[in-house]
């Protein structure tokens, strides 16, 4: 299984042909409590780098980006109904959408975890 | 309100507030907490349910003394100063010529020749100015950027501010007086900007930081952040300047007239008074109302309200999610003929219409002393 990150804070991770796609840890703990998200339909297309999801806690309201082109197949419903799953296991029960991905390439691009855990470091 | 770079000034708490691990942020011009290791949802809840204690020192803090210093701020207010009794408060705000707003304050009638006036703190230097401009032959203590000012909110507040001085257990809202907390000298006022019962507690600032951990050494009280102190005052349907109100809407529009005496309605003798009594005689416009969203969706600030046929009526000016009601909240202003409580609107989120009604204020109930 590959995981990897944005400079945007969002965590892709690839199984078989189905990537998950949520927001890390560093991206939950900025935002502080979420209170509402908003997480594609199934067949949406998404363009790397375009809005794919909002989440926002209770100062403001932000966008996820797709981290690769590719088509939604599942939003998650029990994240809609408690967002505070983004919280307390973003990198887990608290995932956003599941995706195909259309360019193998534009995940290999992307920051693999030592990678990102530097980044975060430099922030 | 602002950037890093003109981050200049901190409160004498800065310390404290770094030891207790907050998240700093610049605002008017100070660098703030707005959020602690409790997180902005619980520091909201835990105010509600217990005691907050938040610092307000970026407020300005003003005494002005001479001869009848109500009379004279009377020609800068719609306040009712006149019929104040030494040692209480009264909410108002400072009108230009067309009515609009140029600041909203606390006034402490003190004695008949001083009072003690709260002012917001990205309004501290206009409002010096005006104060210096108009009043002439009062005069004009500023306590400084580093003054403290604390306040304690919350249901548990008169309890533990009764355990460190007993004799505010019977102060009523919108009243002051001067004391000692553990031996430093405080000026005590039961007012707040939360909607529940609580405290702002004016104190020189070398001791803001003795009294302010002595408040959070009792087990009912956390330090809460800027950001529940936002949608704690959302809820309350407290009106934050900059925001929901400004230079270019009056204390009628703002539905803040209750604020204005029969007397002073009136008499007028304030900046803009023949527009704010030309609103109450024709009515207005426009109105500052609640507005509840029906979905989860939050609106923020600046979102566009609608009819339900499209037709744009008015704009969010605060909007979130509120922790107590569990359910997103606003505040905004619309059109005359769509004020009424219950009247169906549109929100134009993200380019999506969302249902909502427009809703009576406040959303959380206020819990104020009334002895």
């Amino acid at each position: 299984m590959t995981i990897r990150f944005t400079q945007d804070h969002e965590w892709i991770k690839l199984d078989g042909e189905i990537a998950t796609v949520g927001i890390t840890d560093y991206a939950q703990n900025s935002l502080g409590d979420v209170v509402f998200v908003e997480v594609p339909d199934a067949g949406k297309a998404l363009a790397k780098g375009k809005e794919a999801a909002v989440v926002e806690s209770v100062k403001a309201a932000s966008e996820i980006y797709a981290p690769v082109d590719g088509t939604v197949t599942e939003g998650n419903g029990a994240l809609v109904d408690n967002p505070a799953l983004a919280n307390t296991d973003p990198l887990g029960e608290g995932w956003f959408f599941k995706m195909t991905i259309a360019d193998a390439a534009q995940l290999d691009a992307l920051m693999d975890e030592a990678a990102y855990k530097s980044y975060v470091e430099s922030l | 309100m602002g950037s890093s770079s003109d981050t200049v000034l901190s409160t004498p708490l800065n310390a404290l507030h770094r030891s207790l691990g907050a998240k700093m942020v610049p605002f008017a011009g100070y660098d703030m907490p707005v959020q602690y290791p409790l997180g902005v949802l619980k520091e909201h809840l835990h105010t509600r349910d217990k005691a907050g204690l938040f610092d307000v020192s970026h407020m300005g803090q003003v005494r002005l003394r001479g001869a009848d210093p109500a009379r004279a701020l009377e020609a800068l207010v719609p306040g009712d100063l006149l019929a104040l009794a030494p040692g209480r408060i009264r909410y108002t705000m400072f009108t230009n010529a067309a009515g609009g707003i140029l600041d909203d304050l606390m006034v402490t009638r003190i004695s008949d020749s001083e009072l003690f006036v709260v002012i917001n703190a990205a309004c501290k230097t206009a409002d010096l100015a005006h104060l210096h401009a108009n009043l002439p032959g009062v005069e004009i203590e500023y306590l400084g950027d580093e003054a403290g000012l604390l306040a304690l909110q919350g249901p548990a507040a008169a309890a533990v501010m009764a355990r460190l001085a007993p004799e505010t257990a019977s102060m009523p809202f919108m009243s002051m007086l001067a004391t000692r907390i553990g031996g430093i000298a405080v000026q005590v006022s039961r007012s707040g900007y939360t909607g529940e019962d609580g405290f702002e507690v004016s104190v020189a600032g070398g001791e803001a930081e003795a009294l302010a951990r002595l408040l959070l050494a009792e087990p009912e009280v956390e330090a809460i952040g800027l950001g529940a102190r936002d949608s704690l005052r959302l809820e309350a349907g407290l009106c934050l300047y900059g925001h929901d109100i400004d230079t270019t809407t009056t204390p009628i529009e703002a539905a803040l007239g209750w604020t204005i005496s029969k007397r002073r309605k009136a008499e007028g003798g304030f900046p803009g008074a023949a527009v704010v009594q030309a609103q109450l005689k024709d009515g207005v416009t426009r109105k500052r109302v609640g507005i509840q969203p029906e979905g989860r969706a939050p609106a923020r600030e600046h979102t566009e309200i609608q009819d339900p046929d499209g037709n744009r009526i008015g704009e969010i000016t605060s909007g979130g999610f509120g922790p107590t009601v569990n359910a997103p909240v606003a505040m905004g202003y619309v059109a005359a003929s769509h004020a009424a409580v219950g009247t169906p609107v549109q929100l134009i989120v993200r380019g999506k219409p969302l249902p909502a009604k427009v809703a009576a204020l406040p959303f959380a109930p206020h819990r104020y002393f009334k002895g």
